[in-house]
């Protein structure tokens, strides 16, 4: 077994996992802070992706002001969400507010397309997709530098993330908000806001995630189902933990791509498109909360 | 004021546990049987056998195999594309490998494979619940397809992975016909609409349903969850199997495992969301409602004369907003609408 | 009560002949902690047949662990369940429900989406034989079965005087008619031992009546042994034949009403002396 191969691969999948991880944490986000499994976390990607390439392809503006304007987009996207399916939707069982949020998701993704066309597009970022000479040179090891760069900022995002969350006053009332919306709104938590400055933080994750995911693959519809990605990451980090959610990229992205790479040649391949899947099927079995997740007590 | 019930005294358990206890209901089923059997085959397009009514009933078919786990049973599954698949292929290869195999023994013997496929991948539901249930069955989805790709037997090594469903014969009689078919699903999809009603009423539909709004409780009194949730997994996968072989056979024609993908699961729970979970008349309805709505959109795009990518994505769209119209007007869906309506109508035309 | 036996329910013994039996349960030494948490130390006691036993004590004593370890959702690291001589270890939940132990619980355990008559009907689940398929048919054994249980429902449902709600979505019900529901599913299972964790708690008075009358109804008409939770005394000293006092997980004072009323440790407990 070629070495070098092995730590490319290694490495190949443990950066493909932070960026599944970037798109994690905003589940985990708006999770943490409503409550609510946000299904539409997928088309939120594409649709920031989407609408960000476009203003750069179609109107000619360099990304520094396509990205503000873009944030700006998904600001309001999420207000509206907050205002026209959440409100409604108070206190609902979580069920009810998942399949929302994949109504929500189909909503977004023929609103993107319907806005800005179904081609796809490419999204330059300035970062090469080249290997890094340092690694390639000393190692003999050949790793993107465009991956590398995107590990970077996933890393510095997480981190702000973190921080907000456990140290912030506004971060410790959406983890009171997560538990109880009633009782929240009850003590004087100003519940509406809290959820749209929430909606806003992950949308602007998926701004992120979709800026990177989109130069590597192309911005396309394709981009949707990469929020299914995020969910074996989420089982196997827990619903509501920041570094859970790393943890388990990284896993994901790593047995995924190892998987592919040794067992996939003899079972015919394609295996990436379960593999991450029944992986996270057989942890819950052994621990339905997740590596970090909290454990729910039932009492009778 | 047509519909009161007044007059219709029910002297005996018997007569109040029917299906339909009130008069008006029973001529209303009767007479939509009678269009159902009789007027529709005289009058019907072949268009609207193809397009609009096959694809209804067999869609009923597989939101009434997803309603029983989901809506009854409480366990939510976005797997159900998988086990129609397992049906339609399993289906096929029993008609192809035995001989003069009669073609509905052939569906009963691919939803009965679809139903251990259904136990198997249910085993989770015993540790797991809620999303993660749902993320699990996501493993189901994708797995069994990922199966009937890679494994050629299956598909009778057929480079492609097609597989042409082969002709229905039932007794010396060929099935080919838009309206032959449309009455064997009719006759099929009504035999298991009145099992599953019969399932519901009974201690099985209780035991599910108890199941659903608390498992510990259950327990408690002496259900059994495992047998339960097993179960519910079992006669679900079923459901969706006879559906799947319908899909092949009576529809489609030819299918390969992608027709069976996650989005034919997600349309299959939105029709029991928006007919009505925990209901049967409300599968129906749902299912009525997602076939018909994107030929009413193509309809008015059409008159509009909108390109289609536009219509398209008008589709997405329309769906996407009416799924969260219905779950805060009414969760409970269409069949619940259906119920007020027919409360109204006792009283009406005069207020209250 | 006349009514009740003129109803033709099953198992009334002539009014009146009602007596305290044998020892039908008996408890030893049972502990039972929760990581490090002690819920019950070291209790132990004994339920006559046909008799009504309180378990009282201040709030977090342990009563409910003590219901949940006789019905068999914990089970306790020490100690042994003896049930009419039998001794039960690990007994599951699902045993207990088919030996006869039926029970209601503090926070109303109703399966909410279903109606009174379905909730009531579930109580009936052990004792309906037909498998699924004939059920699907709903022919023959498995109609007449269907039938016969409801019939037996239906006696409930009118000792329970429910009559007038039996299609009512038990979520839209106000409380006191919820735990009514509660105690009729348990009773549809004609259990031989009835647990009943605080039947009333959150009732105006007139409804405490009317539950204590079902409760001493059901105890005289069938001579269902009854070890109930209750926090109003009035009710405990009234209708109880023997009580158990708990208080921190352990057994303080054990004996008829009077007794306890009079010992020291109880009424210690109960004003909070200070331990």
């Amino acid at each position: 077994m070629n070495l070098n191969f092995f730590f490319e691969v290694l490495i190949g999948g443990l950066l493909s996992g932070v960026m599944y991880a970037l798109v994690a944490l905003g589940f985990v986000l708006i999770y943490k802070a409503s409550g609510v499994f946000n299904f539409a976390q997928g088309a939120m990607v594409f649709f920031a992706a989407l609408t960000c390439v476009s203003i750069v392809n179609r109107f000619g503006l360099s990304l520094w002001l396509a990205v503000p304007l873009t944030m700006a987009a998904m600001v309001v996207l999420g207000l509206a969400i907050e205002r026209l399916v959440l409100r409604p939707l108070v206190n609902q069982p979580e069920i009810t507010l998942f399949m929302a949020t994949i109504g929500l998701s189909f909503f977004i993704e023929g609103l993107a397309q319907m806005l800005w066309g179904a081609q796809v597009q490419r999204l330059d970022l300035g970062i090469e997709d080249v290997p890094m000479e340092a690694l390639m040179n000393r190692f003999n090891i050949v790793v993107s530098r465009f991956d590398v760069a995107a590990a970077g900022i996933c890393g510095v995002l997480v981190a702000a993330l973190a921080f907000f969350f456990s140290r912030t006053k506004v971060g410790r009332a959406l983890r009171a908000v997560a538990d109880d919306h009633q009782a929240a709104l009850a003590v004087g938590i100003p519940l509406h806001h809290i959820w749209g400055i929430v909606w806003a933080v992950a949308g602007f994750v998926a701004l992120v995630a979709g800026m990177l995911w989109g130069a590597r693959n192309g911005v396309q519809f394709s981009l949707t189902f990469i929020a299914l990605k995020a969910l074996p990451v989420l089982i196997l980090g827990g619903f509501t933990s920041v570094p859970g959610a790393i943890v388990g990229g990284l896993i994901i992205g790593a047995s995924e791509k190892m998987a592919e790479v040794y067992i996939g040649p003899m079972v015919g391949g394609g295996i990436e498109g379960w593999f991450p899947y029944v992986l996270a099927l057989l942890f819950l079995l052994v621990r339905p909360e997740g590596l970090f997740g909290e454990r729910i007590i039932r009492r009778i | 004021m047509y519909y009161r019930e007044a007059g219709q005294f029910k002297t005996s358990y018997a007569a109040d546990s029917r299906i339909f206890p009130i008069r008006q209901d029973r001529t209303g089923m009767l007479l939509l049987c009678v269009v159902a059997f009789v007027l529709v085959p005289f009058w019907a397009t072949p268009y609207a056998f193809s397009a609009i009514l096959i694809p209804f009933l067999i869609f009923s078919l597989a939101a009434l195999g997803l309603n029983i786990l989901t809506g009854y049973a409480g366990q939510l599954s976005l797997g159900s594309a998988a086990f129609m698949a397992v049906g339609a292929f399993a289906s096929y290869n029993f008609v192809l490998r035995i001989p003069g195999i009669p073609v509905l023994l052939a569906f009963v013997l691919g939803g009965l494979c679809a139903a251990l496929v259904g136990i198997a991948f249910g085993l989770p539901s015993l540790r797991i619940r809620g999303f993660y249930l749902a993320a699990a069955t996501l493993a189901t989805q994708f797995f069994v397809v990922w199966c009937l790709t890679k494994i050629p037997w299956l598909t009778n090594h057929s480079s492609s992975g097609v597989i042409t469903a082969q002709k229905i014969v039932i007794a010396g009689y060929a099935i080919d016909t838009p309206a032959g078919k449309y009455l064997l699903t009719l006759a099929i999809v009504g035999i298991m609409a009145l099992l599953a009603k019969n399932m519901v009423r009974s201690n099985v539909g209780r035991s599910w349903m108890a199941v659903r709004d608390m498992d510990v409780a259950a327990e408690v009194i002496g259900i059994r969850p495992m047998r339960t949730k097993l179960l519910a997994f079992a006669v679900s996968s079923f459901y969706c199997g006879v559906a799947g072989a319908l899909y092949a056979y009576a529809y489609l024609g030819t299918v390969e495992p992608e027709a069976y993908n996650l989005d034919l699961s997600f349309r299959i729970l939105f029709m029991i969301i928006i007919g009505g979970v925990g209901s049967i008349l409300g599968s129906f309805l749902g299912a009525a409602f997602i076939v018909l709505l994107p030929i009413l959109l193509n309809v008015i795009a059409h008159a509009l004369s909108l390109p289609t990518s536009v219509a398209s994505n008008l589709e997405l769209m329309v769906f996407g907003a009416l799924i969260i119209f219905f779950l805060i007007v009414e969760p409970h869906g269409l069949a619940r609408l259906w119920q007020i309506t027919k409360e109204k109508l006792r009283l009406w035309p005069f207020p209250h | 009560m006349n009514a009740v036996t003129e109803a033709g329910l099953i198992d009334a013994p002539a009014p009146g002949a009602r007596r305290i039996g044998e020892v039908i349960l008996d408890l030893r030494n049972i502990s039972l902690s929760f990581g490090g948490v002690k819920a019950l130390t070291d209790i132990s006691f004994d339920v006559r047949e046909h008799e009504i036993r309180a378990i009282i004590g201040p709030n977090g004593a342990g009563k409910s662990s003590m219901l949940n370890v006789i019905n068999g959702v914990y089970h306790p690291q020490q100690g042994e369940i003896v049930y009419r001589g039998q001794p039960r270890r690990g007994m599951n939940t699902h045993d207990a429900a088919s030996s006869g132990i039926a029970r209601t619980f503090q926070n109303i355990a109703l399966f909410k989406g279903m109606t009174v008559l379905d909730n009531i009907m579930t109580g009936r689940n052990l004792k309906m034989k037909s498998s699924f398929l004939l059920q699907a048919l709903y022919w023959g054994p498995a109609q007449r079965e269907e039938l016969a249980h409801r019939k037996e429902v239906e006696k409930v449902i009118d000792f329970l005087e429910i009559q007038h709600i039996r299609k009512t979505p038990v979520g839209r019900l106000p409380y006191g008619l919820q735990k009514r529901v509660e105690l009729g599913r348990a009773l549809a299972a004609q259990p031989e031992i009835l647990l009943l964790d605080e039947p009333m708690a959150g009732m105006n008075v007139e409804e405490k009546q009317d539950m204590c009358r079902f409760i001493l109804d059901v105890n005289d008409q069938f001579g269902t042994t009854i070890v109930l939770i209750e926090h109003d005394m009035g009710v405990v000293m009234d209708i109880s034949d023997r009580v158990v006092v708990l208080d921190y997980g352990r057994k303080i004072a054990d004996g008829t009403p009077d007794e306890v009323r009079a010992s020291q440790d109880v009424i210690n407990a109960y004003l909070g002396v200070a331990h």
